[in-house]
């Protein structure tokens, strides 16, 4: 293997700004990437991912802070000066180069010989798998090739690091899992870093080696896929990690880092993620798999199926409880509209400090 | 998870050096490379306008305000604005009348390229040459009497050229295909679904032309009148050539080339063109001002 | 719009073409009537002429000095169109992909030239170039020609630079272009389509462009149009056919551009380019 990327240790973020205008698209964000991470940034959109990509790149530039590749701030420097490599969202191929041309493109912008860019590129054209295209426009190319394309460019050049914006929401819903594959391959073989924005939580969780959540230009929560989906820290990282019912409720007790929560009269016992006086708010956010329709009990939380949904193996219904919090969840069984069900909860059941 | 958070304490601030906070508003090395177009457009049009103007203050003889005075003192001057007006309202009009229908007409074409490609031809010919090949064709001997004549119309042939009805035919040989483009330009624009949705509401075609159609094309037909009246007001070389540019068809741009070149007077002549400039500005202002009546948005539907 | 079958639609649609076709053969005529005469021995109140020759194209040639004229004109169609093509390009692609103070104001300068018919501006703009110095020369009749075209070709550039995605000059830049190489190998191919398309109307535009050369040029100067302008102004001192000869000398120049053009723009294009501005 010739395609052998720049050696370096780490690439740090030192609390990098970007204001657009009156707009604070990020604030003071501080992150440190080392060699041969996969680092997902994953958010809403507008929560700055993107923003953060783009800064790193050098297509905006940064309003605060800097950004440094071991010993040398790169956020000053122009994009072309970087030298990274990036795969966009739409692909940005070249209409009128063709697959050949586009992949060897960064490599003529650097002056290297015909016969290099030629051996590269016929590299990077195998360890995308495009051998039989490479005289074809991208036009004459399906979305997944193109997609591959848009990888070979980018790692062509040999850069320390490889960013990647969305670039699986243009393909289809088995595509997007086949490629998801090929990415995670391709990174491992060549050893690249890459830092990969996405908004889809389970490309994130499947691919990444630590994932950053962002929600309005703030880092959340840096973490491993398993801790965030285990443990998220706050409320919106749980909202984002798939914890779709939210319940408001007191604090009945405190201990051992586990709460019980009086929702409605229910009891709910769960992690606590922060401290929880007795008699204090508290919100319990639970995923709909863990919501259980189940018999009758002390415990249960009566609410009024709104709708239900056959799935194969189960029901998934929506509810609303007496006091109107919507809930989502799951039943072995079938369950009329209009029909009063008891919910309970017992496992991955979390709780956070609510607001009165 | 925090290890990875770097937490470094407050340092001398960063931030974008100078380069990147001029490209932030907008200035950098692409923006300059609309400097030399500027600057040639301010050298060459900008400075000559506005040095055009100063110069009609500073006439040869009398007072500051002498050429604008002697120009409407002079019948021979002032009634050139109402000559040109007289020609032009009415061919513009003619034009945007016989323009709106055929528009709307070829718009059901399927190959539309044939016909736009031969109606471009007179305005790319240009004033000049139409002018000449009508005073052959429209003259006493031309084919155009001719056949009249052959036909028994008329018996003696119909004075065409030398006359206001040379230079109207010529405002209307290369207006006509300018002012049609235009309309089409614009009736095409609009969403076809909006009139299968009034016709589905029981709109006839005189109802869905009425009530749908124009109000989303008022503006456009208001441009597309400014666009033709200025050009036919600006009528110079057929209204030498075919009309008779000592009576009837002495309009004022003859009146400013003569000034210009015939006298050498360049402070009467920059008037006469300012006064060319404000007569086409009003009429203008005036037709886009009644344009704030209509609805003013998208044409085109949902994707707007 | 949809068809309708009554009587009256019917009626109203014959009318319609009815004017069309008489537009048409109008035109045609009025064409045919001059190549007819160029070819002409003598025609006079007759439906055809006499007799057909060639020669009145050799007198045209040696009378009018078509062939200086001709060369002066090439040439500063060939400068007006070069020097509006790099000016009026690099503009739009600025005007294209910024925003900065006074923009507006700067679209509004470019806008101006092409809505004032020319012989409003160039009577000023003649008077100048005489206190210059510059009227009656060469430079003089390619410098007011700029005057419309450099506004037209960043008028017709814009909407097509706004439509090539600018990620792909992010992805170039990424990739290690700077401004320069971005322009060659990026965005030049991309635009040569549209950059041709304008450049070829610029150049019937000129050819055709009467009041802004007649107003400055200078007996060595002349372009074609204006030289035929001069023969027709003096009618009686050559013969018609001669006139005619060197007008269909002027179509022929005019039309072998005009058709070349229309292979890559729309017909509608050459005239309606600066519509889409005002219209807002």
């Amino acid at each position: 293997m010739t395609i052998a990327l720049s050696k370096f240790d780490e690439v740090r973020l030192d609390r990098v700004s970007r204001d657009f205008g009156a707009l604070n698209a990020l604030r003071e964000v501080n992150l440190t990437i080392k060699r041969r991470e996969f680092i997902a940034l994953l958010g809403p959109s507008g929560c700055g991912k993107s923003t953060t990509l783009n800064c790193i790149a050098g297509l905006l530039p940064v309003t605060g802070g800097a950004i440094w590749l071991d010993k040398h701030r790169v956020d000053t420097l122009k994009p072309e000066e970087r030298g990274f490599g990036m795969v966009f969202q739409n692909y940005a191929l070249f209409p009128h180069l063709n697959v050949r041309q586009n992949i060897g493109f960064g490599l003529k912008m650097r002056g290297t010989p015909r016969a290099e860019i030629d051996r590269k590129v016929n590299e990077a054209i195998g360890l995308v798998r495009l051998q039989g295209q490479e005289n074809k426009l991208p036009g004459q190319l399906s979305g997944g090739q193109q997609q591959r394309v848009a990888i070979a460019r980018a790692i062509v050049i040999e850069p320390p690091l490889v960013l990647m914006d969305e670039p699986l929401s243009n393909l289809d819903a088995k595509l997007r899992l086949e490629m998801r594959a090929e990415i995670r391959r391709i990174h491992n073989e060549l050893g690249a870093t890459t830092i990969y924005v996405t908004h889809d939580q389970d490309e994130a969780l499947s691919l990444a080696d630590r994932i950053v959540v962002l929600k309005d230009g703030i880092v959340r929560q840096v973490g491993t896929p398993k801790e965030l989906y285990e443990a998220p820290a706050h409320l919106d990282v749980a909202d984002f990690m798939g914890f779709r019912n939210r319940l408001k409720g007191k604090v009945v007790s405190h201990e051992n880092g586990h709460a019980v929560i009086d929702v409605e009269g229910a009891r709910f016992k769960g992690v606590a993620r922060d401290a929880l006086a007795p008699g204090a708010a508290a919100v319990v956010a639970v995923r709909p798999d863990d919501m259980v329709a189940s018999d009758e009990g002390p415990h249960a939380l009566k609410a009024v199926v709104d709708t239900i949904e056959y799935r194969g193996r189960e029901f998934v219904g929506t509810a609303h409880s007496a006091q109107g919090s919507d809930l989502v969840f799951r039943s072995d069984h079938t369950v009329e509209p209009g029909s009063t069900v008891h919910l309970t909860a017992d496992e991955r059941v979390l709780i956070f400090p609510g607001q009165n | 998870m925090t290890a990875s958070v770097t937490t470094t304490p407050a340092r001398d601030a960063y931030g974008p050096n100078l380069r990147q906070r001029l490209a932030a508003r907008g200035l950098d090395a692409v923006t300059l490379l609309a400097v030399p177009a500027a600057l040639f457009s301010l050298a060459l049009f900008v400075y000559p306008f506005a040095f055009g103007l100063v110069l009609s203050f500073e006439p040869k003889a009398g007072g500051w305000l002498s050429n604008y005075q002697r120009f409407f003192a002079d019948p021979f001057l002032y009634e050139t604005i109402g000559k040109t007006l007289w020609l032009s309202l009415p061919v513009t009009l003619l034009n945007l009348f016989l323009a709106v229908p055929i528009a709307f007409r070829v718009r059901l074409m399927r190959n539309q390229r044939l016909l736009t490609a031969i109606l471009v031809l007179p305005i790319t010919l240009g004033t000049v040459l139409v002018a000449e090949g009508l005073l052959n064709y429209l003259g006493p001997q031309g084919w155009f009497n001719r056949t009249l004549m052959t036909f028994g119309l008329i018996s003696q042939p119909l004075k065409l050229v030398h006359n206001y009805w040379g230079v109207f035919a010529s405002l209307l040989i290369t207006g006509f295909p300018f002012t049609f483009l235009l309309t089409l330009s614009y009736v095409t624009g609009i969403d076809p679904a909006l009139e299968q949705a009034a016709a589905t509401l029981g709109a006839n075609a005189w109802q869905r032309f009425r009530h749908v159609y124009l109000p989303l094309l008022m503006p456009g037909f208001a441009i597309t009148f400014c666009l033709s009246f200025v050009q036919a007001f600006s009528v110079f070389p057929s209204a030498v050539l075919l009309g008779a540019p000592a009576g009837p068809t002495r309009v004022i741009s003859i009146a400013a080339y003569q000034a210009a070149f015939e006298e050498y007077d360049y402070s009467m002549a920059s008037a006469v063109a300012m006064i060319m400039g404000v007569v086409q500005l009003a009429i203008v202002v005036a037709v886009l001002a009644s344009r704030g009546l209509f609805y003013r948005g998208p044409a085109s539907g949902a994707k707007g | 719009m949809i068809r309708d079958t009554t009587l009256g639609a019917k009626l109203w649609a014959t009318a319609v073409w009815a004017f069309v076709i008489f537009f048409v053969l109008n035109l045609f005529a009025m064409i045919g009537t001059v190549v007819t005469s160029s070819f002409a021995t003598r025609w006079l109140g007759t439906w055809l002429p006499a007799g057909w020759t060639t020669r009145w194209y050799y007198s045209a040639w040696s009378e009018f000095q078509l062939g200086d004229v001709l060369l002066v004109t090439f040439q500063v169609v060939g400068l007006v169109v070069l020097i509006s093509g790099v000016l009026g390009v690099t503009a739009a692609y600025a005007l294209a992909r910024r925003d900065f103070p006074g923009k507006r104001l700067l679209m509004l300068l470019f806008l101006l030239p092409l809505l004032i018919p020319p012989i409003t501006f160039g009577i000023p703009l003649a008077t100048v170039l005489y206190q210059t110095g510059l009227a009656g020369t060469f430079w003089g009749v390619v410098a007011a020609n700029l005057v419309p075209t450099v506004p037209f070709v960043i008028l017709v550039m814009i909407p097509f630079i706004e439509q090539i995605d600018p990620k792909l000059e992010a992805a170039a830049r990424v990739f290690g272009a700077n401004t320069f190489k971005l322009f060659i190998h990026v965005l030049l191919p991309l635009l040569l389509p549209g950059i041709l398309a304008a450049l070829l109307l610029v150049l019937v535009r000129t050819i055709a462009m009467f009041e802004l050369t007649f107003l400055v040029a200078g007996p060595t100067s002349q372009t074609l149009v204006v030289a035929l302008y001069y023969a027709v102004f003096a009618a009686g001192v050559r013969a018609v056919q001669s006139i005619d000869a060197m007008a269909v000398v002027y179509m022929v120049t005019t039309l072998i551009w005009l058709v070349v053009a229309l292979r890559f723009v729309n017909p509608a294009q050459i005239v309606t380019r600066a519509k889409q501005q005002p219209a807002h």
